[in-house]
């Protein structure tokens, strides 16, 4: 009898577990802090939507990069997840126009919305821009003062960074006056600041142009005189990605050109044992552009809950819930309406705050061709491009014209294969 | 036990019986190779045809009913060079680059690696003192799994690792390995021998221990010299288990991946890509993800390592026929 009744309580909570069972959904997730508080978030539309279970899998962001797109292009995968392929993963997201106030979202991400779409007749709405992120620099204030060198203006050039950069190095002896992370999406914002247009007057990629590569040129340059940290880019092959995070925070660096992303690390990790700041992007001929980014959640058109899907995307859009995930993740808004009301920011020091000041305060020095750079669909494959044969320059494999020359001919080849 | 046993296995044997009579002893036999085959073709067969399938398509969609059909225009593209020996003058230079690194880096790792291997083992079959921690010692890299071992000797090769604080503190001037192309394919071919030469050492052992010892005593009572015993008696009898470590040695290798892209990701630049990072990079690893390139390589290897294979069957013949 005994055993009867546990069977049959059983039974009946299978019986009542299995709605709650189909309305499952799988969210992957890079970047553990910030997925927790996703996590969490997602606890309030559980609560406002009984029977719903939202799955939060953590994974590291090569499975992101490299497992998704497989998985999703065999029909497979997560219902949803946090990308920042924007452009490139478009034909596998849901479009939420249908579930969502269309104007509630223009008039909350504007132009990252654009970054998700494909072509200029796309009006699609597909994804919440979750973080904004913009590359810029960090200087070591301390070895700055110590080295008695007046820190450059905001409109400074590179070339007076690098002359200020080079000064601290010598005075204090460090290893390298600065560095750039190993990243196409890095370089970019500094050539688009000497002028590169990245694009043609028809909105066709062309990548390497004269402004372009007068930038690669001295970038080249200051890795074979030493005033860049040499390691950083010639030290990997191929398209892989590494930055001189490690190597400003032991102090080693004068200046690092990095991106937002950065400032919890090094808030974390420096603490007070040097004064550190953010400097943002050297100026140029086309401004003094960085280049925005971020990562952003999507819904996959082969979830069995499109609808709920959208619904909980267009919670966490809802600008009390954005509000709070961009206060506990630390980041820079992307929702205009959080970005007006101003971000109180948690638990956060005095030198984080003033970067992530000093952050937002660099948007609206983003050239109109970064955003553009940053929507386009095969962005990522001139990233790898950009990397690969700058590299080449940088250690000595072609000269930088055969290395431009290198990557116009790769370009035309990834633009002919994805066309097919 | 067996007692108990028989008729069980008596009883077993019944079904397989009425088979062997009802399809013959041939086709009882292929029976019993069927669940093997099935797994085989699944898993061997039918990604070597999906492969050719992909070679000969393009685009970058991963469905093969998504891909466009450009027969050998892959291969082809792969191929076209003004002059092999230069891949700055070919269509896809780092492909070119992949093959001549290859190249080189089998030579100089199966090269050194089977002199050493095979020094190393005359040295520990002889009576020295702590033979079997030496053996252990020589050994235990092959135990480590390729990641750890980059891991490790990036810690020690980096600008400011082991070897450059040591050297510093004798007072010479540091060196950073691993941004000079040159030594970072030397610190890579150093390390891959270090990795392996501990499994080869263990084959030649084997081989040398075969070796019956009254050849030598025959010899020393001729008063040949060790060198003469080494030519004359040792190369000789040892050649089988060398034709066969030579070869095992030239296969891997030529697939040499993993420890090199966790050590130097193929860099400074391309100086220490190798054709399997290569064909990842291609189709798995940067986008667009050229899945009819990276075919195609795959293929040209895998017709590279066949006939390193063939030539060792026909190496072995040879010695048997002769």
């Amino acid at each position: 009898m005994k055993y009867t009744r546990l069977i049959g309580a059983f039974m009946l909570s299978a019986a009542f577990a299995a709605p709650a069972a189909a309305q499952e959904i799988r969210f992957m997730c890079n970047d553990e802090p910030f997925c927790k508080v996703l996590d969490d978030l997602f606890t309030g539309f559980e609560a406002e939507n009984p029977g719903v279970d939202v799955v939060t899998d953590i994974v590291s962001y090569d499975v992101v990069l490299k497992n998704l797109p497989v998985q999703l292009a065999a029909g497979e995968g997560p219902d949803m997840a946090r990308v920042t392929d924007l452009g490139g993963l478009n034909e596998y997201y849901i479009d939420l126009a249908p579930y969502v106030d269309r104007g509630y979202w223009e008039d909350s991400f504007g132009d990252t919305l654009d970054w998700y779409r494909v072509g200029a007749d796309d009006d699609g709405i597909y994804g919440m821009h979750g973080d904004f992120t913009i590359t810029g620099a960090y200087i070591n204030k301390t070895l700055f003062d110590q080295a008695g060198v007046e820190i450059p203006s905001a409109d400074a050039d590179w070339d007076t960074w690098a002359q200020a950069a080079t000064a601290v190095a010598e005075a204090t002896g460090i290893e390298a006056a600065m560095a750039m992370d190993r990243s196409g999406h890095r370089i970019a914002g500094p050539a688009i600041s000497y002028g590169a247009r990245i694009f043609d007057e028809n909105g066709e990629p062309i990548l390497i142009d004269d402004a372009f590569q007068e930038y690669v040129q001295k970038f080249v340059d200051w890795n074979n005189e030493g005033i860049m940290l040499r390691d950083v880019w010639a030290g990997a092959g191929g398209g892989s990605y590494r930055d001189a995070g490690a190597e400003f925070i032991n102090g080693t660096l004068a200046y690092l050109f990095s991106g937002s992303w950065q400032t919890l690390n090094f808030d974390q990790k420096i603490g007070d044992l040097f004064d550190w700041q953010v400097v943002g992007s050297p100026c140029g001929a086309g401004g003094c552009s960085g280049m925005p980014g971020g990562s952003g959640i999507v819904g996959f058109k082969h979830t069995k809950h499109p609808e709920l899907v959208a619904k909980l995307i267009d919670y966490l859009a809802q600008q009390e819930v954005y509000a709070e995930l961009t206060s506990r993740t630390r980041s820079v808004p992307a929702h205009y309406g959080v970005a007006a009301a101003g971000v109180d920011y948690q638990d956060v020091s005095a030198p984080a705050a003033a970067a992530l000041n000093a952050w937002g305060a660099q948007v609206e020095k983003l050239s109109p061709v970064a955003f553009a750079y940053q929507g386009y669909k095969n962005n990522r494959a001139m990233f790898n491009i950009t990397v690969q044969r700058v590299t080449q320059a940088v250690v000595g494999e072609y000269s930088v014209d055969e290395a431009m020359e290198r990557a116009r001919e790769d370009l035309a080849t990834v633009l002919a294969e994805t066309a097919k | 036990m067996l007692k108990l046993l028989n008729p069980i296995m008596r009883l077993v044997e019944i079904p397989f019986l009425l088979v062997q009579k009802r399809l013959g002893i041939g086709m009882t036999a292929w029976l019993f190779l069927a669940p093997n085959l099935a797994l085989f073709s699944l898993f061997t067969f039918l990604p070597i045809i999906l492969n050719f399938s992909y070679a000969t398509t393009g685009g970058e969609a991963i469905l093969l009913r998504d891909r466009p059909d450009v027969g050998f225009q892959n291969f082809g593209n792969l191929l076209e060079c003004e002059n092999v020996l230069d891949p700055s003058s070919c269509r896809n230079d780092l492909f070119w680059r992949a093959v001549w690194n290859t190249v080189w880096f089998v030579v100089f790792q199966v090269g050194i690696m089977v002199i050493a291997a095979l020094a190393t083992a005359i040295v520990l079959n002889r009576k020295i003192r702590a033979r079997g921690l030496f053996r252990g010692v020589f050994f235990f890299p092959v135990l480590l799994s390729p990641v750890v071992v980059a891991l490790i000797w990036k810690w020690i090769l980096q600008r400011n690792g082991l070897l450059n604080a040591g050297l510093e503190s004798l007072g010479f001037e540091t060196i950073n390995w691993l941004i000079e192309r040159h030594w970072a394919f030397f610190w890579s071919t150093f390390i891959s021998i270090w990795a392996h030469m501990g499994f080869y050492t263990l084959i030649l052992l084997a081989g040398l221990q075969a070796i019956p010892q009254d050849v030598y005593e025959a010899a020393l009572m001729d008063r040949a010299s060790p060198w003469r015993c080494f030519r004359k008696i040792t190369l000789p009898l040892l050649s089988p288990t060398l034709l066969v470590v030579l070869v095992l040695a030239l296969i891997k290798g030529v697939q040499t991946f993993d420890e090199i892209y966790a050590f130097t990701g193929g860099g400074p630049g391309s100086a220490t890509t190798l054709i399997m990072q290569f064909i990842y990079e291609t189709g798995f690893g940067v986008q667009p993800r050229l899945l009819g390139v990276a075919a195609a390589a795959a293929i040209m290897l895998a017709m590279v390592l066949i006939f390193l294979t063939a030539l060792q069957f026909w190496i072995n013949r040879k010695k048997v026929d002769g």
